[in-house]
Protein backbone atom coordinates (compact mmCIF):
# COMPACT_ATOMS: atom_id res chain seq x y z
CA UNK A 1 0.00 0.00 0.00
CA UNK A 2 1.51 3.40 -0.37
CA UNK A 3 2.35 5.73 2.17
CA UNK A 4 0.93 8.53 0.48
CA UNK A 5 -2.54 7.74 0.18
CA UNK A 6 -4.91 8.18 3.68
CA UNK A 7 -7.47 6.29 3.23
CA UNK A 8 -9.59 8.55 5.40
CA UNK A 9 -10.03 11.22 2.88
CA UNK A 10 -10.75 8.53 -0.38
CA UNK A 11 -14.27 8.32 -1.23
CA UNK A 12 -15.98 4.79 -2.55
CA UNK A 13 -18.33 3.80 -4.50
CA UNK A 14 -20.70 0.63 -3.30
CA UNK A 15 -19.40 -1.59 -6.49
CA UNK A 16 -15.58 -1.40 -4.31
CA UNK A 17 -14.10 1.49 -6.78
CA UNK A 18 -12.44 4.47 -4.87
CA UNK A 19 -11.94 8.21 -6.05
CA UNK A 20 -9.54 10.67 -4.73
CA UNK A 21 -10.52 13.96 -5.58
CA UNK A 22 -7.97 16.82 -6.62
CA UNK A 23 -9.03 19.93 -7.84
CA UNK A 24 -11.80 18.99 -10.52
CA UNK A 25 -9.62 16.20 -11.21
CA UNK A 26 -10.23 12.15 -9.56
CA UNK A 27 -8.25 9.55 -9.50
CA UNK A 28 -10.14 6.26 -9.43
CA UNK A 29 -8.52 2.82 -8.64
CA UNK A 30 -10.55 -0.88 -6.85
CA UNK A 31 -10.43 -0.95 -3.33
CA UNK A 32 -8.18 -3.96 -1.18
CA UNK A 33 -11.76 -5.67 -0.75
CA UNK A 34 -12.34 -5.70 -4.34
CA UNK A 35 -8.62 -6.86 -4.95
CA UNK A 36 -8.86 -9.24 -2.32
CA UNK A 37 -11.72 -11.28 -3.82
CA UNK A 38 -10.15 -10.80 -7.22
CA UNK A 39 -6.71 -12.77 -6.52
CA UNK A 40 -5.10 -13.03 -9.69
CA UNK A 41 -6.14 -10.04 -11.88
CA UNK A 42 -5.04 -11.39 -15.67
CA UNK A 43 -6.31 -9.09 -17.95
CA UNK A 44 -7.79 -5.32 -18.09
CA UNK A 45 -10.00 -3.36 -19.87
CA UNK A 46 -9.48 0.68 -19.79
CA UNK A 47 -11.09 3.67 -21.63
CA UNK A 48 -8.84 5.48 -23.90
CA UNK A 49 -8.27 9.21 -22.47
CA UNK A 50 -11.01 11.67 -23.88
CA UNK A 51 -13.93 8.90 -22.88
CA UNK A 52 -16.70 10.17 -21.33
CA UNK A 53 -17.64 8.36 -18.12
CA UNK A 54 -21.08 8.25 -16.33
CA UNK A 55 -21.35 7.67 -12.08
CA UNK A 56 -22.87 4.31 -12.21
CA UNK A 57 -21.47 3.22 -15.17
CA UNK A 58 -18.92 0.66 -16.93
CA UNK A 59 -15.73 2.06 -18.01
CA UNK A 60 -13.96 -1.02 -17.84
CA UNK A 61 -13.70 -4.54 -16.86
CA UNK A 62 -11.21 -6.42 -15.03
CA UNK A 63 -10.58 -10.01 -15.20
CA UNK A 64 -9.24 -12.67 -12.63
CA UNK A 65 -8.72 -15.95 -13.26
CA UNK A 66 -12.19 -17.06 -12.71
CA UNK A 67 -14.10 -14.30 -13.15
CA UNK A 68 -14.82 -11.08 -14.90
CA UNK A 69 -15.70 -7.89 -13.27
CA UNK A 70 -17.11 -4.30 -14.59
CA UNK A 71 -15.16 -1.42 -13.56
CA UNK A 72 -17.88 1.21 -12.58
CA UNK A 73 -17.21 4.76 -12.75
CA UNK A 74 -17.31 6.50 -8.87
CA UNK A 75 -17.98 10.02 -10.65
CA UNK A 76 -19.14 11.50 -13.97
CA UNK A 77 -16.67 13.40 -16.44
CA UNK A 78 -13.45 12.74 -19.03
CA UNK A 79 -10.94 10.38 -19.06
CA UNK A 80 -7.91 12.51 -18.70
CA UNK A 81 -4.78 10.69 -18.03
CA UNK A 82 -5.00 6.52 -17.96
CA UNK A 83 -2.68 3.95 -15.98
CA UNK A 84 -1.59 1.98 -19.48
CA UNK A 85 1.57 0.21 -18.36
CA UNK A 86 -1.13 -1.71 -16.27
CA UNK A 87 -2.99 -3.36 -19.43
CA UNK A 88 0.36 -5.29 -20.33
CA UNK A 89 1.37 -5.72 -16.50
CA UNK A 90 -1.49 -5.57 -13.92
CA UNK A 91 0.33 -6.43 -10.82
CA UNK A 92 0.69 -3.01 -9.71
CA UNK A 93 -3.44 -3.29 -8.77
CA UNK A 94 -2.00 -6.64 -6.35
CA UNK A 95 0.61 -4.98 -4.78
CA UNK A 96 -0.52 -1.25 -4.22
CA UNK A 97 -4.06 -0.91 -5.89
CA UNK A 98 -4.25 2.90 -3.50
CA UNK A 99 -1.11 3.95 -5.41
CA UNK A 100 0.83 2.89 -8.46
CA UNK A 101 -2.09 0.54 -9.64
CA UNK A 102 -4.07 3.90 -10.02
CA UNK A 103 -6.77 2.90 -12.88
CA UNK A 104 -7.94 6.12 -14.53
CA UNK A 105 -7.92 10.33 -13.90
CA UNK A 106 -11.50 12.10 -14.67
CA UNK A 107 -11.91 15.70 -14.91
CA UNK A 108 -15.02 16.20 -13.43
CA UNK A 109 -18.01 17.11 -15.53
CA UNK A 110 -19.68 20.74 -14.82
CA UNK A 111 -21.63 20.46 -11.95
CA UNK A 112 -20.34 16.45 -11.10
CA UNK A 113 -18.61 15.92 -7.59
CA UNK A 114 -18.17 13.02 -5.35
CA UNK A 115 -20.65 13.97 -2.67
CA UNK A 116 -22.96 10.75 -3.56
CA UNK A 117 -20.25 8.46 -3.09
CA UNK A 118 -19.50 7.03 0.50
CA UNK A 119 -16.46 8.04 3.47
CA UNK A 120 -14.64 5.02 4.55
CA UNK A 121 -16.40 4.62 7.65
CA UNK A 122 -19.65 4.23 5.88
CA UNK A 123 -17.70 1.77 3.27
CA UNK A 124 -16.24 -0.09 6.11
CA UNK A 125 -19.85 -0.58 7.19
CA UNK A 126 -20.60 -1.66 3.63
CA UNK A 127 -18.06 -4.35 3.67
CA UNK A 128 -18.95 -5.49 7.56
CA UNK A 129 -22.55 -6.14 6.23
CA UNK A 130 -20.94 -7.78 3.36
CA UNK A 131 -18.91 -10.60 5.17
CA UNK A 132 -21.96 -11.53 6.39
CA UNK B 1 -30.53 -26.69 2.67
CA UNK B 2 -27.58 -25.45 4.56
CA UNK B 3 -24.20 -26.79 2.39
CA UNK B 4 -22.77 -30.51 3.37
CA UNK B 5 -19.59 -29.95 4.90
CA UNK B 6 -16.93 -32.42 4.31
CA UNK B 7 -14.60 -33.78 6.80
CA UNK B 8 -12.36 -30.97 6.14
CA UNK B 9 -14.78 -28.26 6.44
CA UNK B 10 -12.44 -27.15 9.61
CA UNK B 11 -9.34 -27.26 8.37
CA UNK B 12 -10.41 -25.22 5.22
CA UNK B 13 -11.35 -22.54 7.41
CA UNK B 14 -8.29 -22.79 9.76
CA UNK B 15 -6.82 -22.38 6.39
CA UNK B 16 -8.58 -19.54 5.39
CA UNK B 17 -9.77 -20.81 2.43
CA UNK B 18 -12.37 -18.80 0.64
CA UNK B 19 -15.05 -21.10 0.71
CA UNK B 20 -17.93 -21.45 -1.50
CA UNK B 21 -21.04 -23.38 -2.27
CA UNK B 22 -20.64 -25.80 -4.81
CA UNK B 23 -23.12 -29.26 -5.92
CA UNK B 24 -24.82 -28.62 -2.48
CA UNK B 25 -21.44 -28.69 -0.63
CA UNK B 26 -19.42 -26.50 1.17
CA UNK B 27 -15.93 -26.42 -1.15
CA UNK B 28 -12.62 -24.44 -0.93
CA UNK B 29 -12.70 -22.72 -4.09
CA UNK B 30 -8.83 -20.92 -3.10
CA UNK B 31 -6.59 -20.62 -0.62
CA UNK B 32 -3.49 -18.32 -1.19
CA UNK B 33 -4.75 -18.11 -5.04
CA UNK B 34 -5.65 -20.15 -8.45
CA UNK B 35 -3.08 -19.11 -10.10
CA UNK B 36 0.01 -19.99 -7.41
CA UNK B 37 -1.64 -22.79 -6.74
CA UNK B 38 -2.22 -24.05 -10.05
CA UNK B 39 1.35 -23.49 -10.85
CA UNK B 40 2.38 -25.63 -7.39
CA UNK B 41 0.22 -28.59 -9.07
CA UNK B 42 2.09 -28.37 -12.14
CA UNK B 43 5.79 -27.92 -10.75
CA UNK B 44 5.57 -29.36 -7.31
CA UNK B 45 2.45 -30.98 -5.84
CA UNK B 46 -1.33 -29.52 -4.39
CA UNK B 47 -3.56 -30.94 -2.20
CA UNK B 48 -7.27 -31.29 -2.94
CA UNK B 49 -10.56 -32.02 -0.55
CA UNK B 50 -12.38 -34.12 -3.66
CA UNK B 51 -15.26 -35.48 -0.86
CA UNK B 52 -18.20 -34.23 -2.55
CA UNK B 53 -17.71 -36.68 -5.52
CA UNK B 54 -19.93 -39.58 -4.71
CA UNK B 55 -18.50 -43.17 -3.55
CA UNK B 56 -20.72 -46.06 -4.96
CA UNK B 57 -20.59 -49.85 -4.05
CA UNK B 58 -21.56 -52.16 -6.03
CA UNK B 59 -21.74 -56.33 -4.89
CA UNK B 60 -23.53 -58.98 -5.62
CA UNK B 61 -23.72 -62.01 -8.19
CA UNK B 62 -24.54 -59.58 -11.17
CA UNK B 63 -22.49 -56.80 -10.08
CA UNK B 64 -20.37 -57.26 -13.45
CA UNK B 65 -22.88 -57.87 -15.79
CA UNK B 66 -24.99 -54.60 -14.27
CA UNK B 67 -22.35 -52.73 -14.55
CA UNK B 68 -21.72 -53.34 -18.42
CA UNK B 69 -24.84 -52.70 -18.87
CA UNK B 70 -24.93 -49.43 -17.75
CA UNK B 71 -21.40 -48.15 -18.59
CA UNK B 72 -19.67 -47.45 -21.58
CA UNK B 73 -16.60 -48.77 -21.13
CA UNK B 74 -15.79 -52.49 -20.77
CA UNK B 75 -16.36 -53.98 -16.86
CA UNK B 76 -15.53 -57.54 -17.72
CA UNK B 77 -11.98 -56.54 -19.00
CA UNK B 78 -11.03 -55.13 -15.96
CA UNK B 79 -8.17 -56.39 -14.33
CA UNK B 80 -8.02 -56.60 -10.57
CA UNK B 81 -7.40 -53.38 -8.88
CA UNK B 82 -7.47 -51.47 -12.24
CA UNK B 83 -9.73 -48.18 -12.51
CA UNK B 84 -11.36 -47.14 -15.85
CA UNK B 85 -12.89 -44.04 -16.63
CA UNK B 86 -16.46 -43.97 -19.19
CA UNK B 87 -20.06 -42.86 -19.44
CA UNK B 88 -23.52 -43.20 -18.32
CA UNK B 89 -25.63 -42.72 -21.01
CA UNK B 90 -29.62 -42.66 -21.41
CA UNK B 91 -31.54 -44.04 -23.53
CA UNK B 92 -31.06 -41.53 -26.35
CA UNK B 93 -27.42 -41.78 -26.05
CA UNK B 94 -26.54 -39.11 -24.11
CA UNK B 95 -24.47 -38.16 -21.22
CA UNK B 96 -26.23 -38.28 -17.32
CA UNK B 97 -22.75 -38.51 -15.98
CA UNK B 98 -18.93 -39.37 -16.22
CA UNK B 99 -17.37 -41.81 -13.62
CA UNK B 100 -14.85 -43.78 -12.87
CA UNK B 101 -15.08 -47.69 -12.22
CA UNK B 102 -12.80 -49.32 -9.62
CA UNK B 103 -12.65 -53.11 -9.71
CA UNK B 104 -12.24 -55.26 -6.38
CA UNK B 105 -11.83 -58.63 -5.61
CA UNK B 106 -15.45 -58.38 -3.45
CA UNK B 107 -17.20 -56.13 -6.08
CA UNK B 108 -16.84 -52.26 -7.75
CA UNK B 109 -16.70 -48.82 -6.96
CA UNK B 110 -17.75 -45.63 -8.64
CA UNK B 111 -16.95 -42.09 -8.22
CA UNK B 112 -19.86 -39.88 -9.70
CA UNK B 113 -20.09 -36.11 -9.80
CA UNK B 114 -20.93 -34.55 -7.09
CA UNK B 115 -23.68 -32.31 -8.80
CA UNK B 116 -25.12 -35.60 -10.36
CA UNK B 117 -25.60 -37.94 -7.05
CA UNK B 118 -29.21 -38.04 -6.39
CA UNK B 119 -29.51 -38.25 -10.28
CA UNK B 120 -27.51 -41.05 -10.74
CA UNK B 121 -28.05 -43.12 -7.52
CA UNK B 122 -32.37 -43.05 -8.37
CA UNK B 123 -31.14 -44.40 -11.84
CA UNK B 124 -28.63 -46.77 -11.13
CA UNK B 125 -31.47 -48.08 -8.32
CA UNK B 126 -34.28 -48.67 -11.41
CA UNK B 127 -32.05 -50.18 -13.42
CA UNK B 128 -30.55 -52.25 -10.71
CA UNK B 129 -34.18 -53.82 -10.25
CA UNK B 130 -33.42 -56.86 -13.16
CA UNK B 131 -30.01 -58.33 -11.65
CA UNK B 132 -29.24 -59.37 -8.68
CA UNK B 133 -26.60 -56.13 -7.76
CA UNK B 134 -26.43 -54.62 -4.13
CA UNK B 135 -25.66 -50.75 -4.37
CA UNK B 136 -23.95 -48.61 -1.59
CA UNK B 137 -23.20 -45.23 -0.99
CA UNK B 138 -20.26 -44.49 0.97
CA UNK B 139 -19.99 -40.48 0.61
CA UNK B 140 -20.97 -40.22 3.81
CA UNK B 141 -19.10 -41.88 5.62
CA UNK B 142 -15.80 -41.98 3.97
CA UNK B 143 -13.13 -38.55 2.77
CA UNK B 144 -12.14 -38.21 -0.65
CA UNK B 145 -8.22 -36.48 -1.24
CA UNK B 146 -6.68 -35.82 -4.11
CA UNK B 147 -2.76 -35.19 -4.20
CA UNK B 148 -1.47 -34.20 -7.64
CA UNK B 149 1.80 -32.90 -9.05
CA UNK B 150 5.06 -34.27 -10.65
CA UNK B 151 6.42 -34.54 -6.78
CA UNK B 152 3.01 -36.14 -5.57
CA UNK B 153 3.65 -39.41 -5.62
CA UNK B 154 7.07 -39.64 -4.09
CA UNK B 155 5.89 -37.43 -0.96
CA UNK B 156 3.53 -40.08 0.39
CA UNK B 157 6.19 -42.25 0.53
CA UNK B 158 6.36 -44.42 4.22
CA UNK B 159 2.73 -42.83 4.85
CA UNK B 160 0.57 -46.19 3.46
CA UNK B 161 1.31 -49.47 3.63
CA UNK B 162 2.07 -50.28 0.24
CA UNK B 163 4.58 -47.90 -2.00
CA UNK B 164 2.25 -45.84 -4.15
CA UNK B 165 5.34 -45.94 -6.35
CA UNK B 166 4.32 -49.20 -7.45
CA UNK B 167 0.64 -48.85 -8.38
CA UNK B 168 0.21 -48.34 -12.25
CA UNK B 169 -1.50 -45.72 -13.92
CA UNK B 170 -4.84 -46.00 -13.49
CA UNK B 171 -4.77 -48.86 -10.79
CA UNK B 172 -6.07 -48.08 -7.04
CA UNK B 173 -5.69 -50.67 -3.88
CA UNK B 174 -7.37 -50.66 -0.82
CA UNK B 175 -3.75 -50.51 1.88
CA UNK B 176 -3.74 -48.94 5.31
CA UNK B 177 -3.28 -45.06 6.87
CA UNK B 178 -2.50 -45.19 10.59
CA UNK B 179 -3.71 -48.36 10.56
CA UNK B 180 -7.62 -47.73 8.86
CA UNK B 181 -8.24 -49.07 5.93
CA UNK B 182 -8.39 -46.54 3.17
CA UNK B 183 -8.13 -46.68 -0.71
CA UNK B 184 -5.22 -45.30 -2.65
CA UNK B 185 -5.75 -44.54 -6.90
CA UNK B 186 -3.37 -43.36 -8.88
CA UNK B 187 -6.01 -41.21 -10.79
CA UNK B 188 -7.09 -37.37 -10.90
CA UNK B 189 -8.36 -34.59 -12.81
CA UNK B 190 -5.21 -32.14 -12.89
CA UNK B 191 -3.05 -34.21 -15.85
CA UNK B 192 -0.65 -34.80 -13.61
CA UNK B 193 0.81 -37.77 -11.97
CA UNK B 194 -0.74 -37.86 -8.56
CA UNK B 195 -3.00 -40.00 -6.12
CA UNK B 196 -6.39 -40.06 -4.94
CA UNK B 197 -6.95 -41.08 -1.37
CA UNK B 198 -10.24 -42.33 0.31
CA UNK B 199 -10.18 -42.65 3.82
CA UNK B 200 -12.76 -42.47 6.69
CA UNK B 201 -14.11 -39.31 8.10
CA UNK B 202 -11.99 -39.17 11.06
CA UNK B 203 -8.71 -39.47 9.23
CA UNK B 204 -9.32 -36.82 6.61
CA UNK B 205 -7.88 -33.47 8.43
CA UNK B 206 -4.41 -35.61 9.90
CA UNK B 207 -4.44 -36.49 6.46
CA UNK B 208 -4.27 -33.56 4.74
CA UNK B 209 -2.02 -32.24 7.56
CA UNK B 210 0.34 -34.85 6.86
CA UNK B 211 0.53 -34.42 3.40
CA UNK B 212 0.49 -30.35 3.49
CA UNK B 213 3.52 -30.70 5.99
CA UNK B 214 5.27 -33.29 3.34
CA UNK B 215 5.37 -30.47 0.51
CA UNK B 216 1.89 -30.39 -0.74
CA UNK B 217 -0.14 -27.09 -1.43
CA UNK B 218 -3.26 -26.64 -0.25
CA UNK B 219 -5.71 -26.24 -3.58
CA UNK B 220 -9.21 -25.43 -4.40
CA UNK B 221 -11.84 -26.03 -6.79
CA UNK B 222 -10.82 -22.81 -8.40
CA UNK B 223 -6.89 -24.18 -9.33
CA UNK B 224 -8.97 -28.40 -10.13
CA UNK B 225 -11.44 -26.55 -12.46
CA UNK B 226 -7.99 -24.56 -14.64
CA UNK B 227 -5.84 -27.54 -14.20
CA UNK B 228 -8.31 -29.58 -16.26
CA UNK B 229 -9.10 -27.46 -18.59
CA UNK B 230 -5.23 -27.22 -19.65
CA UNK B 231 -5.69 -31.12 -19.53
CA UNK B 232 -8.90 -31.04 -21.49
CA UNK B 233 -10.86 -33.20 -19.11
CA UNK B 234 -14.35 -32.45 -19.50
CA UNK B 235 -16.70 -31.16 -16.28
CA UNK B 236 -19.90 -32.13 -16.10
CA UNK B 237 -22.89 -30.03 -17.10
CA UNK B 238 -20.23 -28.29 -19.39
CA UNK B 239 -18.41 -30.16 -22.15
CA UNK B 240 -21.01 -32.79 -20.98
CA UNK B 241 -24.55 -32.94 -20.26
CA UNK B 242 -27.64 -34.85 -21.45
CA UNK B 243 -27.87 -32.62 -24.72
CA UNK B 244 -24.72 -34.23 -26.08
CA UNK B 245 -23.28 -37.84 -26.86
CA UNK B 246 -19.58 -39.31 -25.54
CA UNK B 247 -18.61 -39.33 -29.38
CA UNK B 248 -19.19 -35.70 -30.37
CA UNK B 249 -17.49 -34.45 -26.99
CA UNK B 250 -14.36 -36.50 -27.89
CA UNK B 251 -14.94 -39.55 -25.31
CA UNK B 252 -15.38 -42.40 -27.90
CA UNK B 253 -12.10 -44.04 -26.37
CA UNK B 254 -14.01 -44.47 -22.94
CA UNK B 255 -17.25 -46.09 -25.24
CA UNK B 256 -16.95 -50.15 -26.37
CA UNK B 257 -19.40 -50.23 -29.04
CA UNK B 258 -18.62 -53.84 -29.55
CA UNK B 259 -18.36 -55.08 -26.14
CA UNK B 260 -21.97 -55.73 -25.91
CA UNK B 261 -24.83 -54.63 -25.54
CA UNK B 262 -25.53 -51.04 -22.70
CA UNK B 263 -27.84 -48.85 -22.39
CA UNK B 264 -27.63 -45.67 -25.28
CA UNK B 265 -25.33 -47.91 -27.46
CA UNK B 266 -27.80 -48.35 -30.40
CA UNK B 267 -28.86 -44.69 -30.18
CA UNK B 268 -25.08 -43.71 -30.61
CA UNK B 269 -24.79 -46.13 -33.20
CA UNK B 270 -27.43 -44.89 -35.19
CA UNK B 271 -26.18 -41.47 -34.80
CA UNK B 272 -25.09 -38.70 -37.57
CA UNK B 273 -22.17 -36.79 -35.55
CA UNK B 274 -21.76 -33.99 -37.36
CA UNK B 275 -19.69 -31.54 -34.59
CA UNK B 276 -16.89 -32.32 -32.00
CA UNK B 277 -15.39 -30.99 -29.22
CA UNK B 278 -12.49 -28.67 -29.61
CA UNK B 279 -9.65 -26.93 -28.12
CA UNK B 280 -9.38 -22.96 -28.69
CA UNK B 281 -6.28 -20.45 -28.22
CA UNK B 282 -7.41 -16.89 -28.41
CA UNK B 283 -5.58 -13.48 -28.92
CA UNK B 284 -4.94 -11.86 -26.44
CA UNK B 285 -5.16 -12.55 -22.52
CA UNK B 286 -8.80 -11.74 -22.11
CA UNK B 287 -11.03 -14.69 -21.55
CA UNK B 288 -13.78 -16.28 -23.35
CA UNK B 289 -16.52 -17.70 -20.48
CA UNK B 290 -18.97 -20.36 -20.35
CA UNK B 291 -21.55 -19.31 -23.33
CA UNK B 292 -19.58 -16.67 -25.34
CA UNK B 293 -20.85 -17.44 -29.00
CA UNK B 294 -17.59 -18.66 -31.51
CA UNK B 295 -18.27 -17.22 -34.98
CA UNK B 296 -17.19 -18.61 -38.41
CA UNK B 297 -17.32 -15.92 -41.22
CA UNK B 298 -20.12 -13.88 -39.18
CA UNK B 299 -21.92 -16.56 -38.05
CA UNK B 300 -23.03 -18.43 -35.36
CA UNK B 301 -21.20 -21.71 -35.03
CA UNK B 302 -21.18 -22.65 -31.21
CA UNK B 303 -20.54 -21.61 -28.24
CA UNK B 304 -17.68 -22.26 -25.37
CA UNK B 305 -18.31 -24.91 -22.63
CA UNK B 306 -15.38 -23.80 -20.72
CA UNK B 307 -12.79 -20.61 -20.90
CA UNK B 308 -10.58 -19.09 -18.96
CA UNK B 309 -6.98 -17.99 -18.38
CA UNK B 310 -4.61 -21.08 -18.34
CA UNK B 311 -2.00 -19.68 -15.82
CA UNK B 312 0.43 -22.57 -16.97
CA UNK B 313 0.45 -22.34 -20.62
CA UNK B 314 -0.30 -18.57 -20.21
CA UNK B 315 -3.12 -18.47 -22.70
CA UNK B 316 -6.45 -17.78 -22.96
CA UNK B 317 -7.54 -21.35 -23.81
CA UNK B 318 -11.30 -22.48 -24.25
CA UNK B 319 -13.19 -25.88 -25.54
CA UNK B 320 -16.25 -25.84 -27.60
CA UNK B 321 -17.93 -28.05 -30.05
CA UNK B 322 -18.11 -26.98 -33.50
CA UNK B 323 -19.32 -28.21 -37.02
CA UNK B 324 -16.92 -31.09 -38.16
CA UNK B 325 -15.70 -29.17 -41.00
CA UNK B 326 -14.20 -26.66 -38.90
CA UNK B 327 -12.54 -28.95 -36.31
CA UNK B 328 -8.94 -29.08 -38.17
CA UNK B 329 -6.19 -28.04 -36.15
CA UNK B 330 -5.47 -24.24 -37.01
CA UNK B 331 -8.60 -23.49 -38.21
CA UNK B 332 -9.30 -19.30 -37.46
CA UNK B 333 -12.67 -18.82 -35.86
CA UNK B 334 -13.63 -15.92 -33.74
CA UNK B 335 -15.01 -15.78 -29.89
CA UNK B 336 -17.55 -13.13 -28.98
CA UNK B 337 -16.27 -12.30 -25.68
CA UNK B 338 -19.20 -9.39 -24.73
CA UNK B 339 -19.44 -8.25 -27.75
CA UNK B 340 -16.30 -8.43 -29.19
CA UNK B 341 -14.83 -10.69 -31.45
CA UNK B 342 -11.89 -11.85 -30.26
CA UNK B 343 -9.49 -13.98 -33.11
CA UNK B 344 -8.95 -17.71 -32.15
CA UNK B 345 -8.11 -20.78 -33.56
CA UNK B 346 -8.31 -24.45 -33.35
CA UNK B 347 -5.41 -25.94 -31.42
CA UNK B 348 -5.04 -30.14 -30.66
CA UNK B 349 -5.78 -30.77 -26.90
CA UNK B 350 -4.55 -31.29 -24.33
CA UNK B 351 -3.35 -27.66 -23.95
CA UNK B 352 -1.02 -29.33 -21.78
CA UNK B 353 0.95 -32.38 -21.47
CA UNK B 354 3.02 -33.41 -18.97
CA UNK B 355 6.68 -33.63 -19.14
CA UNK B 356 7.01 -37.50 -18.92
CA UNK B 357 4.72 -39.71 -17.69
CA UNK B 358 5.79 -41.93 -15.10
CA UNK B 359 7.55 -45.41 -16.02
CA UNK B 360 4.94 -47.10 -14.74
CA UNK B 361 2.16 -46.07 -17.33
CA UNK B 362 0.18 -48.48 -19.12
Amino acid sequence: MSATVNLDELKYATSHEWAAQGGDIVTVGITQYAVDQLTDVTHLQLPKVGTHVSAGVPFGEIESVKAVFDLNAPVSGVVVEVNAPLASEPSPINEDCYGRGWLIRVQLAPGAGTAHLADKAKYDEQLAHDAH
Amino acid sequence: MPDVRTALYDWHVARQARMVPFAGYAMPVQYAGVVEEHRAVRTHAGLFDISHMARLSFGGTNATAFLDHVFTNSVAGMKLDQVRYGLLLNDAGFVLDDVLVYRWPYGYSMVVNASNRGKIVAWLTAKAAAFDVRLGDETDATAMLAVQGPAAVALTKGMFDLDANALKNYYATPTFYCRNGCVVSRTGYTGEDGLEIIVPNELAASLAEELVARGAKPCGLGARDTLRLEAAMPLYGHELTEAIDPLTAGLGWAVKLDKGDFIGRDALKAMARTRTRVGLELDGKRAAREGCPILAGGEVVGAVTSGSYGPFVEKSIAMATVPVALAAPGTPLSVDIRGTPTPARVVSLPFYRRPKPPETSP
